[in-house]
């Protein structure tokens, strides 16, 4: 779990980067209830390759989902720093199987750019901007696009 | 508190109001003449008026009005109940049930049944009472509590006439309560003060000595005495509100030299006679009130009865659902971790000296206990459903023009909430299904020597655990051969079939069979027995079915007394750990291979007792393995499906039988196909809870014609 930071002011917003299907992603700290050490999933039948199971989350059960997978960038492979981030919004709570997580970003809003126009309309929604960070770009994740289990989101 | 806070909590008081309704109502029909039951009634209807009123719900107001007015009119005694009014006041009943229903979803109720209903109540009135909505003025009708008992008064007495001033004398004592719930005696006076000549007298004898005085206690009493031409039902009903957070005692003296009716009220009134008025409040007598019924002398039981008046039901709390079942869930996290900590100190191999076992043994006692009070919050009594089903009753056998009584026994019973709602449509749909083809027209019944009227007994009781609903009715019983003759008809079972009685009731069950030969308005809504059967299936229950010829056919309902946990067997697929419902298993057995033959080249079906049962792999209809393995290897789970009669289900191995929480996967994931819900195993792993009836559908094609390769299943959601 994360300790609670101190909140941002009115333009910053803070973001948690972590890296998958080797591309680096971030998403927005409040959407983030907790971040777990990878442990065995059960699995579900009739699933996505990108739906890994469902984990006991404190009583609760929430699917883990690949989320390189999810983006179409393969399947995670298996490695000691995978970590599965518990994100939570609309009332649904789901886990997201990331490669590793690298730091807090605390940026304005003015620094979060628009997402270039590329053709993939599904990547397009399941990213909302990009920010730039010295040489790399880290992607924000649309959480609501992460879960939103009825859309196929990329082939 | 917000308006809309406000407003759904008087709907949830009519909910409760229009219970003690219909309760009050089926009473009435037992006993007319009890006027405890009709003031019930009359309260009932009173309060909605009141909360409508202040809800602006005009078309509740003035229905409840005019049904209010009629009711008065039996508790004055002018008029006498006989069976058509008593059917009038129950669909009146209903027919507030939906205004209130209609005002909570703020949509238009149906105006023409109103419209007769309130022709037909308005009936019962004199010329002055109609109409008149925002007219209150029932009150002129007196209500004479005595008149049942003391019989030689009310037929003797003519009518006082109405502008006969009567001296009341009242003792009023409010309780600490009455001031708590905010109350002011003050208000009461003036009230009182309004209806005539009004003398106030504080007796001071109950104030303590000044060092014993609280300032939050209730220590003043007061004695008044009215000059009123207002019979007592209107003094009463300024106390109304009070009357169970006071001592109050009304008796009342003729201006005219009074007949000694009850030498204890004049003796009484002598001796309390108050000194003269220190607080003197006078009004105007109110004018008349037109049409005042029969101003029977007021006896002096009137007094003894509001003292007589039950307190009230016990203290209740209101809870907002979501939290007892936050509460629920979080008991069900301790039941599981309860199991951990076992398993893992077990593991540990502690020596014997550390007594922690018996530690733990009452760790476990006390989780179960809690875990059980806190279900017992959710559980509600039967008795709301079963009201519900006297409308029902009522409802279809004036459609069908067959005579019906309701008969419920053990609506105490107490059942989860959430079943409750759910059971609510499949037992309507079994209760009208009982009126319409269970019992028999009145003349068929007379010719078979029973009563005309068909009773439908409707029961629920725990037993072992489960809960039982039983729908009885005293009819023909079932037409077997009828049953049968349809089925084959419908091409439901082959002409040569030999079928046991069971099986021929059973055959209700079968989707798209319908009895019926004619279809009546009623029950040929295009809705089965299995429509029934499946709700009370999703409720892990399930329904059964006795009958015999002339005697009546009885439905069975048996449930699980709550929908958080389940008997399940412990199971593996495919190196999987997965729970499947006890109740769906009718048994388990460990095949023979002499029992085993292949159809097609994977397809295996397993001959018990003769029958040949199908055998599903439970694993490759999960899509968790390529094929069907072998069968002779595993366990095969004997389940009845509603898709494909009997089916055998082969899992690797059956591990354990225990108790289960259930988690719901729909919350955060969504429905999948075979899988009704999750649950947490001791070791804090999530293991799937398996349903059968979907399990099987899975391959829709025949299981056993093994040419099809395992369903490709791209949806995420069934």
């Amino acid at each position: 779990m994360l300790d609670v930071l101190e909140g941002p002011t009115e333009t910053q917003f803070e973001f948690i980067t972590f890296s998958a299907g080797n591309q680096s992603f971030c998403l927005e700290i409040t959407q983030i209830r907790e971040i777990r050490r990878w442990t065995p999933v059960t699995k579900l039948p009739h699933t996505p390759e990108d739906v890994l199971g469902v984990m006991n989350l404190r009583g609760a059960v929430i699917p883990i989902f690949d989320l390189s997978a999810r983006f179409g960038l393969g399947k995670t492979v298996d490695n000691e720093r995978n970590v599965v981030i518990v994100a939570a919004a609309g009332g649904t709570t789901v886990g997201l199987l990331v490669e590793s997580v690298s730091e807090i970003l605390s940026v304005n809003k003015s620094s979060i750019q628009e997402t270039p126009d590329i053709k993939s309309e599904a990547a397009r929604q399941a990213i909302l901007g990009v920010i730039s960070v010295g040489e790399s770009m880290v992607r924000v994740v649309n959480l609501d696009a992460v879960l939103d289990t009825d859309g196929g989101m990329v082939a | 508190m917000s308006r809309n806070a406000i407003r759904d909590t008087f709907f949830e008081e009519c909910e409760e109001l229009l219970e003690a309704l219909v309760e009050g109502l089926s009473a009435m029909e037992e006993d007319a003449g009890n006027m405890d039951v009709v003031n019930a009634v009359f309260r009932a209807v009173h309060s909605i008026k009141g909360g409508a009123g202040a809800f602006a719900l005009g078309r509740l107001v003035s229905f409840a009005h005019t049904f209010e007015t009629v009711m008065d009119k039996v508790r004055s005694q002018e008029l006498m109940v006989d069976e058509a009014l008593m059917r009038l006041f129950h669909r009146s009943g209903d027919q507030l049930a939906d205004l209130v229903e209609a005002a909570r979803d703020e949509r238009d109720p149906n105006a023409e049944a109103e419209a007769t209903i309130l022709r037909e109540l308005e009936a019962y009135l004199g010329e002055e009472e109609q109409g008149g909505d925002e007219d209150f003025s029932f009150d002129a009708l007196s209500l004479d509590f005595g008149t049942s008992a003391d019989s030689e008064q009310s037929p003797e007495y003519p009518e006082t006439p109405p502008s006969a001033l009567r001296q009341f004398d009242i003792r009023f004592k409010p309780s600490r309560a009455l001031y708590a719930n905010g109350h002011e005696p003050l208000l009461l006076f003036d009230a009182l003060a309004e209806l005539g000549t009004l003398t106030v007298q504080a007796d001071l004898s109950f104030l303590p000595d000044f060092d014993a005085f609280d300032p939050n206690d209730a220590v003043l009493a007061w004695q008044l005495q009215l000059e009123t031409a207002e019979p007592e039902t209107v003094l009463h009903e300024i106390f109304e509100f009070v009357e169970s957070l006071c001592e109050l005692d009304m008796s009342v003296t003729e201006e005219s030299d009074t007949p000694d009716f009850d030498m204890e009220t004049v003796t009484e009134t002598a001796v309390m006679k108050p000194p003269p008025a220190t607080l003197v409040k006078s009004a105007k007598v109110a004018s008349v009130m037109p049409g005042a019924g029969s101003d029977g002398p007021p006896s002096p039981r009137t007094a003894a009865a509001s003292k007589e008046e039950p307190r009230g039901p016990r203290p209740t709390l209101r809870v907002d659902l979501e939290r007892v079942d936050r509460l629920i869930n979080t008991v069900g996290e301790l039941i599981i971790n309860q199991a951990m900590i076992s398993q893992r100190i077990e593991e540990l191999e502690l020596p014997a000296v550390a007594h922690l076992t018996n530690e733990l043994e009452a760790y476990k006692l006390l989780a179960r206990d809690i875990q059980e009070g806190v279900m017992a919050i959710r559980a509600q009594p039967a008795k709301p459903l079963f009201q519900r089903m006297s409308r029902i009753v009522r409802e279809a056998s004036e459609a069908t023009g067959k005579k019906a009584r309701l008969v419920t026994v053990g609506d105490s019973t107490e059942v989860d909430k959430t079943v409750i709602e759910r059971l609510a449509d499949p037992l309507t749909h079994m209760v009208r299904n009982a009126v319409d083809h269970g019992l028999e027209k009145p003349e068929k019944r007379t010719e078979a020597g029973k009563d005309t009227i068909g009773t439908i007994r409707l029961s629920a009781s725990h037993r072992s655990g489960s809960v039982f609903i039983e729908i009885a009715d005293d009819g023909a019983g079932l037409n077997r051969a009828r049953i049968l003759e349809k089925a084959i008809e419908k091409g439901l079972v082959v002409p040569e079939a030999e079928l046991s009685e069971a099986e021929i009731d059973n055959l209700l069950f079968l989707p798209g069979f319908s009895t019926a030969s004619e279809v009546s308005n009623l029950s040929g809504r295009g809705v089965g027995m299995d429509v029934v059967k499946n709700a009370v299936a999703a409720l892990g229950g399930r329904v059964s079915i006795t009958s015999s010829p002339g005697a009546g056919t009885t439905f069975t309902i048996v449930l699980p007394l709550t929908l958080a946990v389940m008997d399940g067997f412990v199971i593996s697929v495919a190196d999987q750990t997965m729970v499947i419902p006890i109740a769906s298993i009718i048994e388990t057995i460990r095949p023979n291979r002499r029992d085993l033959h292949s159809i097609g080249t994977k397809g295996f079906v397993i001959s018990v007792r003769g029958a040949y049962v199908p055998i599903v792999d439970v694993a490759r209809n999960l899509g968790l393995a390529p094929g069907a393995q072998d069968p002779g290897n595993g366990v095969l789970l004997l389940v009845s499906t509603e898709s494909q009669g009997l089916t055998a289900l082969r899992v690797e191995a059956i591990h354990d039988q225990r108790q289960v929480v259930i988690k719901s996967l729909e919350s955060n994931y969504g429905a999948i196909p075979g899988v009704s819900a999750a649950t947490i195993l001791g070791d804090g792993k999530i293991a799937l809870i398996l349903d059968p009836q979907e399990l099987v559908k899975l391959q829709p094609a025949a299981p056993y014609f093994a040419a099809v390769t395992s369903p490709r299943m791209e949806l995420r959601h069934a």
